[in-house]
């Protein structure tokens, strides 16, 4: 137990005196959150807006000066067809394009509610679904003073089409942080831990370590030992920010939570044995890390929606365990569901962290 | 005698068979001796460490140290012998304490446990305990390195060229340090070393040559076992000299050592027949004489030579 | 001897913030001479090598190599010199002629010049038969005797070899010696550093430096007779023993 902890000081030492890896390792997952946190401002005011307009009723007049009225917008003026409208949206004059089908007033007066049309730039996923729930607001208003004065008392709705224009899916920092956690977890476990195990190998050191009584297991275990500690202080980290910077919600079973990222982080620490037994060089051991960790970018839906790929993709992306992480992550911090319904995915983790960790271990050679 | 290490005809290739590193290599290291492996780099010298630290296995044959089974019982051997590689293998961002605290608690042991074993090296680095050893000097670096492969005072020490790349003065100050470690604590330790004229420090040497053993004896013995006549050669025109001696038709073989050539001759030719020879090739100042070999022309004489004849 | 200096440094002085590794060092090297450049690990010599060979920026003094300033020269001087030193030789992955055609390339030679050399060259070091064999697949005496003949290989008026022979078996080295000596009879200056003392004798003239400073520059014989000892490595160590740096 004596060595085990002197070993683990060891890398602490390491680590500690090595700036390249600290920044790694601490810096990068608070960076990622921080830029993140500021490309997506919370607060929306000063919409520039256009108005197509195919009716020219007095419905549409009396909405449109609504919003020329409402201090959160400002009026750039009327387009007469969509290209136009789409120009003043690709030159970035304007964030919101109201559009009014034709026929409005009719379609209002039949209470089939009439047609509005807000194009909103989805690049921006946040801000363009602020954004649209402002306008909403300004037209749900009119639709409700418009029930009142009207004579029939019948209820009219008016409920407008939100397209999102360059990001259909309208992936938000809700989608993104789960993505977040599972890549830097990924990258820290997985790749810090092959760099450390095989830098021994290259500065000659395991040679000196395996030429001693020290059990293989010793090794192995007092290498992963920091980086586990490392891991859980980063997602802690990653946590703390997404909650009070991000203001994101945080719904689930916490220790539920916990529970299955330790799991995740043994999944990404055998894979880093893994590696560090296939190389011999640090440059090598990182290559193939990355080679690990861009697939699980694209198939593990942190980038990318999985229901949108194609069919063979979708199925690849079964074998990445970061893809059921990730699902978990947002099962519980995002939507908040009951343990009940994240028990497939802490399954399948389960049993990739058991068959990896073997292999991990039996392949771990005690000899050069 | 007690054997404390044998090692019985060990064969060791790489890449499918294809290098050869070992070719069936027998010996046997005494109790308390300094054992040199005396050979070119790509001899097998490293080989042979990795195998009887039990780093490597062996194709075939068999190891015992301290009369265990080198496959068989590697965890306890790896107990009670320390191995120092060619290179520098310790942590370059830990400091030298750091370093040697670290390697006495894997052996499970302290520095003051054993402080008298490794006091006489860890001395003259002491000073600088605090320092990374990633910012010392090589002999210090190399001081150190032998400080932790003793910190678990072992059975048997394997050094794998120690002296590699440092100058003739810090080479005999350790050469110096192995010798006062085998007398004061009756050590056994294997050294590997390109340089031949470090053979005389050890006790016993085996010479090694492209993964075979050309002879094992003390230096002496192999010395004594040199048979050809051998004569030291200068003049005036050392430059020229080389040629004309390689020309004579008496010359065996003819090669530089310091600051005069070492020349074998063929049976039967005299001192007097060189003498004139030179004298008619237009040499003054001309010096003959009979000399002992050194391990360097017994080695020479041995090794087997595929493209020694240099072309003109 | 002519009055044709290959190396001529004044003064050349290296500076690493407190630490003088190479201290106001002066001397010249004649055209065709064999240099031993000897000194113990840390004296200053891989320092002051570096400088010469355009690779590193004085602190001060000044020294010309092949008739160019190293300090304001340095592109000029890496085009006149060969280089060769322990560590890297050779790629490892390409063949014997490849390696000589890059180099060749390196240096600005016509392919028609390099292919002739090339052939050249193996007839001469007995390499023929092994132009199209990868270079890892030689024994590495084989290596070196290359590595050299490919620093020389653009006619350079100085090399540089840095502890060329190191590991090299007893005959090799020998051999290698005996081309060093006939580069130097084609009036290639060779400026070497050697950890074997018997090399030493074999130069022309020898320094040695201690602690930054050359304490001693002379024929092999000179030295012997101004120590009052036998060999070479008398000499070393007599001089070596006056260090004051600490470590080695």
């Amino acid at each position: 137990m004596k060595v085990f902890a002197s070993f683990v000081r060891k890398e602490f030492k390491h680590i500690e005196r090595d700036t390249r890896t600290l920044v790694i390792l601490f810096a990068m997952p608070i960076i990622l959150i921080v830029l993140f946190g500021f490309a997506i401002t919370t607060e929306v005011k000063d919409i520039r807006y256009t108005v197509l307009d195919m009716s020219h009723d007095q419905y549409t007049q009396r909405l449109a000066e609504r919003f020329a009225a409402n201090r959160y917008f400002i009026y750039k003026g009327e387009v007469s067809n969509r290209q136009q409208a789409m120009a003043k949206f690709n030159h970035g004059d304007v964030d919101m394009v109201i559009v009014f089908g034709g026929n409005f007033a009719q379609e209002l007066g039949h209470c089939t509610g009439g047609s509005i049309q807000l194009l909103l730039d989805g690049s921006e996923p946040n801000q363009a679904a602020t954004r649209a729930g402002y306008a909403q607001q300004v037209i749900a208003d009119f639709a409700q003073e418009l029930q009142q004065s009207s004579a029939t008392g019948q209820q009219c709705n008016i409920v407008p089409v939100t397209h999102l224009l360059y990001n259909p899916q309208a992936i938000s920092a809700y989608n993104f942080v789960p993505g977040i956690i599972g890549l830097i977890l990924m990258l820290v476990c997985c790749m810090m831990t092959a760099i450390a195990i095989v830098r021994e190998k290259e500065s000659g050191s395991m040679e000196v370590l395996l030429a001693s009584p020290l059990k293989a297991m010793t090794i192995i275990l007092a290498k992963l030992v920091p980086y586990f500690v490392i891991s859980f202080a980063d997602l802690v980290i990653i946590l703390l920010l997404s909650r009070y910077m991000l203001g994101m919600p945080f719904a689930g079973n916490l220790p539920a939570f916990i529970g299955i990222s330790l799991i995740y982080i043994i999944v990404c620490l055998s894979l880093g044995l893994m590696i560090s037994c296939l190389c011999s060089s640090q440059l090598a051991a990182m290559l193939i890390s990355l080679i690990m960790v861009i697939p699980c970018i694209y198939f593990s839906g942190m980038a990318f929606p999985i229901e949108s790929m194609p069919t063979t993709f979708q199925h690849v992306s079964t074998v990445m365990p970061a893809r059921w992480y990730v699902s978990v992550v947002r099962k519980l911090m995002v939507q908040g569901v009951a343990v009940k319904y994240v028990i497939e995915e802490t399954l399948i983790l389960a049993f990739s962290a058991a068959v990896l960790l073997s292999i991990a271990l039996a392949s771990f050679k005690k000899r050069l | 005698m007690n054997s404390i290490i044998q090692a019985e005809n060990i064969v060791k290739t790489y890449n499918h068979h294809r290098v050869q590193a070992l070719k069936g290599v027998s010996f046997e290291v005494e109790e308390g001796e300094i054992y040199g492996l005396i050979g070119p780099d790509g001899a097998g010298k490293t080989s042979l460490f990795r195998i009887l630290a039990t780093l490597l296995l062996a194709d075939s044959g068999t190891a015992t140290v301290d009369g265990l089974d080198v496959v068989r019982d590697y965890r306890k051997i790896r107990n009670r012998t320390g191995y120092m590689p060619g290179r520098f293998s310790l942590y370059q961002d830990l400091t030298i304490e750091e370093n040697l605290k670290f390697f006495a608690t894997v052996f499970g042991t302290t520095i003051e446990q054993n402080y008298g074993l490794i006091k006489d090296i860890y001395q003259q680095i002491e000073p600088f305990k605090n320092r990374r050893a990633g910012k010392l000097s090589g002999g210090m670096k190399q001081k150190l390195a032998l400080s932790c492969a003793l910190i678990h005072a072992p059975r048997v020490l394997f050094l794998d060229e120690p002296t590699t790349g440092v100058d003739p003065v810090s080479r005999k100050e350790f050469w110096e340090m192995l010798q006062r470690l085998k007398e004061n604590h009756g050590l056994t330790i294997v050294a590997s070393t390109p340089y031949m004229d470090e053979a005389m420090q050890c006790d016993r040497i085996a010479l090694i040559q492209n993964g075979q053993f050309l002879t094992i004896d003390t230096p002496q013995g192999i010395i004594a076992h040199y048979d050809k006549p051998l004569w030291g050669v200068h003049s005036d025109k050392m430059h020229q000299l080389l040629d004309d001696l390689r020309s004579w038709q008496g010359c065996d073989t003819a090669f530089s050592f310091g600051e005069q050539y070492h020349l074998t001759v063929k049976p039967g030719v005299s001192q007097a027949a060189l003498e004139s020879y030179l004298h008619g090739k237009g040499h003054s100042q001309v010096a003959i004489a009979p000399i002992e070999a050194s391990i360097e022309d017994c080695f020479m004489a041995l090794m087997d030579q595929p493209e020694t004849t240099m072309k003109q | 001897m002519k009055e044709n200096y290959v190396i001529e440094a004044e003064g050349l002085t290296k500076k690493f913030g407190d630490f003088t590794a190479t201290n106001h060092i002066t001397f010249k090297v004649h055209e065709g001479e064999i240099f031993g450049f000897l000194g113990a690990n840390g004296a200053g010599k891989t320092t002051a090598m570096r400088m010469l060979c355009g690779l590193s920026r004085p602190s001060e003094g000044r020294a010309t190599v092949a008739g160019y300033d190293v300090y304001r020269q340095a592109e000029e001087v890496k085009k006149h010199i060969g280089y060769m030193s322990q560590k890297f030789s050779l790629y490892d992955d390409l063949t014997v002629a490849e390696n000589l055609r890059l180099f060749g390339g390196i240096y600005g030679m016509k392919r028609k010049l390099i292919n002739e050399k090339t052939d050249r060259l193996l007839a001469e070091l007995g390499f023929t038969s092994k132009k199209n064999a990868m270079v890892k697949s030689l024994p590495l005496g084989w290596k070196q005797k290359l590595a050299f003949s490919l620093a020389i290989f653009h006619d350079p008026k100085i090399v540089f070899l840095d502890e060329p022979t190191g590991g090299v078996d007893p005959v090799t080295r020998r051999q290698f010696w005996e081309l060093i000596y006939q580069a130097s009879d084609r009036g290639i200056t060779v400026f070497v550093t050697t950890h074997y003392m018997d090399e030493a004798e074999y130069c022309d003239r020898v320094s040695i430096m201690v602690d930054g400073c050359i304490k001693a520059l002379d024929s092999p014989r000179n030295l012997k007779k101004q120590f009052g000892v036998d060999s070479m490595y008398d000499v070393f160590l007599t001089l070596a023993r006056t260090a004051q740096r600490s470590s080695d």
